[in-house]
């Protein structure tokens, strides 16, 4: 039986595609996904993202325990409300799931996770906090729903629903969150664009959705949520990484604390296997085709793969994220076997377009 | 489902109609680009070309995938739509107007076996 969220009936309403999404059934699109990913882009779009799951972590070794559970240093959430994205490794090294966690209050932290993982990292959570006898509860919280709204119109369309909220939420630096009553409003999001992600009661999300829906909000699916985040060049977990792929060629070495004295699972595998593959972009340079994930890449340096491709409502061409030789350098051309042809790409930083812009 | 009855159609979502000097043009249904969602690109056969019966002609790649349009009966290609090539969202507005191609069939007996719209009908309910 596939889990529905607290606003299923309502994306029925709009008219939605419904898809299964990790045991979910979720709204693919409402009718067209790049006009939902234009909208996202040049006003406001939200997203129904319930179907990823909370998790609580409270007790006097819930800093401790996260010190050693993540790849990232959580000491780097030096005041309540700041954010951390990162990973959790499996003792080889390899990502059980990539997530963020938030600093909520002191002995109080909040980490959100993939929706397909939930269980698996749930599982693999308290096995550690077991093993490691660590003084602190787990609380997975499925009484709570999760909605992104994103966009340049966003924060300011969020205001007009919950004016009491502007106050606390206008200075919030980027990857930050504050407590508004029963809302859990963050700076954070999966589309390139400003706006919140906003956590609350799932008895009062479909209210809080009618109300930016007849402010003009356009409900956006996972189709537009994909090419969106292509776009900004962030990753996927299952099609850009997975436990068999090393975070330092996933392209997230940047969330992987090496350097300071603290050890955490996975750390000494990764010390043990440095990077092998570069992680970057590619954006097609013929018009005829579109990059899928799969797909092999052929480079002056060896053979890559794309990991994950579509094609770019913004740009107007195909992009995708690979995993290509470590040799491999940006500005290259390279050939992606597409079919029976071989089209050319060019190597590019993996971020292909922010707030708005085209960085490619 | 939007499915005219004055077209004929394939099990793989093809749709066909036949014109006055013997020609079938070719589209895909209403259902397919429902299937497929938004698409971006389209590649059709050369002018000229001999296709079998089934043979991949065309392809069409939504955001989503990519599927081969194949053809409907053995013949040649006399004509494509290069509109849909430089507007592929012109399938989505309207799939029964967005032809992809046109083909002389080599004799009259494929077009005679494709499915009417009520078998067609059936076969996406199948």
């Amino acid at each position: 039986m596939e889990k529905k969220t607290a606003l299923n009936a309502i994306h029925r309403q709009l008219g939605a595609k419904m898809v299964d999404f990790g045991g979910w059934d979720m709204p693919l699109h409402y009718g067209s996904q790049i006009e939902e990913h234009h909208a996202v882009r040049n006003d406001s779009g939200m997203f129904d993202v319930s179907h990823m799951c909370a998790v609580d972590l409270a007790g006097p070794d819930a800093k401790k325990y996260l010190l050693r559970l993540v790849a990232n240093n959580v000491d780097k959430l030096q005041n309540a409300g700041k954010a951390l994205y990162s990973a959790m490794l499996n003792e080889n090294g390899g990502v059980i799931d990539d997530l963020i966690v938030y600093f909520v209050e002191d002995g109080c932290f909040r980490i959100v996770v993939n929706a397909g993982t939930a269980e698996k990292d749930l599982l693999w959570m308290n096995s550690r906090q077991a093993e490691w006898e660590s003084r602190v509860t787990i609380t997975p919280r499925r009484d709570l729903s999760i909605v992104a709204v994103q966009g340049p119109n966003a924060k300011a369309r969020v205001w007009q629903a919950l004016p009491g909220a502007r106050a606390v939420t206008e200075s919030l630096k980027p990857f930050c969150a504050a407590r508004v009553g029963d809302y859990f409003i963050a700076t954070t999001g999966y589309t390139g664009e400003t706006g919140f992600e906003i956590t609350l009661p799932s008895s009062m999300v479909q209210d809080f959705w009618k109300k930016l829906l007849d402010l003009g909000v356009k409900p956006a699916g996972l189709g537009a949520r994909d090419t969106l985040r292509l776009e900004a060049g962030m990753n996927l977990y299952g099609q850009d990484m997975d436990e068999k792929v090393s975070p330092l060629d996933a392209g997230l070495a940047w969330t992987v604390d090496l350097e300071s004295a603290r050890d955490f699972v996975g750390k000494a595998a990764l010390l043990a296997h440095p990077q092998e593959r570069q992680f970057l972009g590619l954006l097609l340079l013929d018009q005829n085709g579109v990059l899928r994930a799969h797909q092999k890449v052929l480079t002056a340096s060896g053979e890559g793969e794309i990991t994950s491709g579509t094609f770019s409502p913004t740009l107007e061409r195909s992009i995708a994220l690979a995993r290509l030789p470590f040799k491999t350098a940006i500005g290259e051309t390279v050939k992606v076997e597409i079919r029976n042809k071989q089209l050319a790409a060019k190597v590019v930083k993996p971020c292909f377009v922010r707030n708005g812009k085209a960085f490619v | 489902m939007t499915i005219p009855a004055n077209l004929r159609y394939t099990g793989t979502h093809e749709w066909i109609r036949k014109e006055a000097d013997g020609a079938l043009t070719v589209g895909i249904t209403e259902h397919a680009q429902e299937l497929l969602g938004d698409l971006v690109f389209v590649e059709l056969p050369g002018v000229g070309k001999e296709l079998a019966k089934d043979q991949e002609a065309a392809i069409v790649e939504s955001v989503k995938a990519a599927s081969d349009v194949y053809a409907p009966v053995a013949g040649k290609i006399t004509e494509v739509n290069e509109a849909v090539v430089k507007s592929p969202e012109l399938i989505n507005q309207d799939a029964y107007a967005a032809w992809l191609f046109k083909i002389m069939p080599s004799s009259d007996a494929d077009y005679d076996a494709l499915l009417d719209a009520a078998a067609y009908e059936k076969a996406c309910h199948e």
